[in-house]
């Protein structure tokens, strides 16, 4: 039977990521995900494994590349301001094809911020982020349960389609204690034949580059990339649906407001409004489709984040002007409780549908 | 690549060309490489290397790349003495985007973007990489040489072939910096570019050995 421990959403991503083999860990310390950094530094070398504390963050996602590179399963995390640093090494990573898993412990900004958690790197995380045409697999975890699985889900999704994976939590789900279990995994077999290990005689010269300076050979690298990513849209959706069964009005929301959100829930539905939650776990790609097709069932959704409302737009794609699409949210590292969300959800169904 | 292909190391070689005109370096040899982010070669070629211990594994960067963008990812490298080697090519210049005034310009020297020529008082002198970085104890073999005649090109060899022996050694990073030309970015003839390595370029960048490992260090070779 698996073991099931107590731990903090960033030393369970952490010890996942020694169970899923990964070869080398780069990270610059910055609150709230310090602890991975500590966790790997202190862990990774009884495993053989390659940890490094690089000058910056700037430093650490090249590092990354290199490693990718050459072959190896490898992953950087921080928080906000240093993603930021990241982008143009994450962009060159996409745009060189190579795997990884970047976390970002989310906390709320711009600028330095708070280190209180926040949402506000929805549109970094999947509109790109980084300068060129290029998209990030992005999961989103809601529990410490999920910051373990998704790191082997991110890493054999990176090894899949050759691209980079972002883990999006934020500071809340990174420092809270829950139950955990690593499960059994098995890594897939994949083939990196195109890694440069060193050129032997009997193989061309591997060459890992973004660069591409015929216009006509860039376009056919984008139209290259683009079919990857449609590949990935027609996949790799994940989501979680709750009580949409018999919804007439949905929440929205992923990670920690989709937790707070849930309690919002329950107090609605005492309440007698009959509310579900869709809870998108891959931001991109984004569960368009089932909201959508929601979009027949309910008569409002709300979309609750930790911002001052990103994911909200997309919402509103996919729902196609078909129902009211409004927005609640909080920031500077504030939480909404779920009384207020459901105060607010009242007023909302007052306004549009008061008869 | 004369010198990977002489000693047989095609196959436990990898090379890093960060932004400049050395993303053209790939065209030129025949092992497998990573292109770089402009700046980060070094610490493209620590992911490599930290995993790959026993390949070879170089980065050959600019003055722009290294002394300028990059010169944080360069420093920290060296400090950690990563069994790498840096192949630094110093040309006073930003080549790649043109003529530019680099880190390494020398005073009074005129550029597209110090056109007055280059104004130490508000710019500061030119930087001295390879003196600067001797100083980390990281740094195991440090030198500065010429392509500029056959002699220098011989010497050029001679550094490199040394550089990349001393990686069997696991002893630190071994910087290689090459003051060469760039003809049309400086408007000369290669003659006159040549000349003027002689004569000015020197006097700032002077040739040789800068740091030099003990005989007893390279007992094992
Ligand atoms: C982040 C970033 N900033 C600027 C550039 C533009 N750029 C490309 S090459 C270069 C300068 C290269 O000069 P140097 O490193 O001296 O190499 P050289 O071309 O002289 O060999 C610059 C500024 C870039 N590619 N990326």
């Amino acid at each position: 039977m698996t073991e099931t421990k107590l731990m903090k959403g960033n030393e369970a991503m952490a010890e996942a990521a020694i169970l899923a083999g990964c070869d080398a860990y780069f990270g610059y310390p910055i609150t709230p995900q310090s602890e991975v950094l500590e966790y790997l530094a202190r862990e990774m070398p009884k495993h053989n494994r390659i940890v490094m504390q690089a000058e910056s963050e700037v430093a650490s996602i090249n590092m990354v590349y290199g490693a990718a590179g050459a072959g190896f399963r490898t992953m950087t995390s921080s928080s906000s301001p240093g993603i930021s640093l990241m982008q143009e090494g994450i962009s060159y990573i996409a745009g060189a094809e190579l795997p990884c898993l970047i976390v970002n412990v989310n906390r709320a900004g711009p600028g330095l911020g708070t280190i209180q958690p926040g949402q506000g790197d929805y549109f970094q995380s999947v509109k790109g982020g980084g300068h060129g045409d290029y998209k990030m697999i992005v999961l989103a975890p809601a529990s410490v349960q999920e910051m373990a699985d998704f790191v082997y889900l991110g890493f054999d999704l990176a090894d899949k389609y050759r691209n980079p994976v972002l883990m999006l939590s934020d500071g809340a789900i990174g420092q809270m204690m829950e139950k955990v279990q690593f499960k059994p995994y098995t890594r897939p077999a994949v083939d990196k034949s195109w890694a440069t290990t060193g050129k032997p005689g009997t193989r061309n010269r591997n060459y890992i580059t973004s660069l591409f300076i015929q216009p006509e050979r860039m376009e056919q690298h984008n139209l290259k990339l683009e079919e990857k990513f449609k590949r990935i849209r027609e996949n790799e959706v994940r989501f979680e649906e709750i009580n949409t069964a018999d919804a007439e009005y949905l929440f929205v929301a992923y990670g920690l407001s989709a937790r707070i959100c849930q309690k919002a829930m329950d107090i609605a539905r005492d309440k007698g409004i009959k509310i579900g939650l869709l809870r998108p776990i891959t931001l991109y790609p984004y569960p368009y489709k089932q909201l959508e097709e929601l979009a027949a069932q309910v008569k409002m959704m709300l979309s609750v984040e930790l911002n001052s409302g990103q994911m909200v737009e997309d919402v509103r794609l996919a729902v196609k002007g078909k129902v009211p699409v409004e927005f609640y949210g909080r920031m500077g590292g504030m939480m909404p409780t779920p009384e207020e969300i459901v105060h607010h959800l009242e007023n909302l169904i007052q306004y549009h549908h008061a008869n | 690549m004369e010198v990977v292909e002489e000693m047989d190391i095609q196959e436990q070689t990898i090379g890093i060309a960060p932004v400049g005109c050395s993303v053209f370096a790939y065209d030129y040899m025949d092992i497998d490489m990573q292109e770089a982010a402009h700046g980060r070669a070094c610490a493209v070629a620590t992911g490599i290397k930290r995993l790959m211990p026993d390949k070879y594994v170089f980065t050959y960067q600019g003055d722009g790349d290294l002394a300028a963008i990059g010169i944080a990812e360069t420093l920290h490298a060296i400090n950690r003495g990563e069994n790498i080697l840096i192949v630094f090519m110093n040309n006073a210049v930003y080549g790649m985007t043109s003529g530019q005034m680099a880190p390494t310009t020398l005073a009074g020297m005129h550029t597209t973007t110090s056109p007055d020529g280059r104004d130490v008082g508000y710019y500061g002198a030119p930087i001295k990489v390879s003196e600067l970085m001797a100083q980390l104890p990281g740094a195991f073999y440090v030198t500065r040489q010429a392509v500029n005649n056959a002699n220098a090109v011989r010497r050029t060899k001679k550094a490199l072939q040394n550089a990349f022996k001393y990686q069997q050694l696991h002893k630190g990073t071994c910087l290689v910096e090459i003051i060469g030309n760039c003809p049309s970015n400086w408007k000369m003839t290669p003659i006159e570019a040549s000349k003027f390595i002689d004569e000015e370029m020197v006097k700032t960048f002077p040739l040789g050995d800068i740091k030099v490992p003990k005989t007893e260090e390279l007992k094992t070779i």
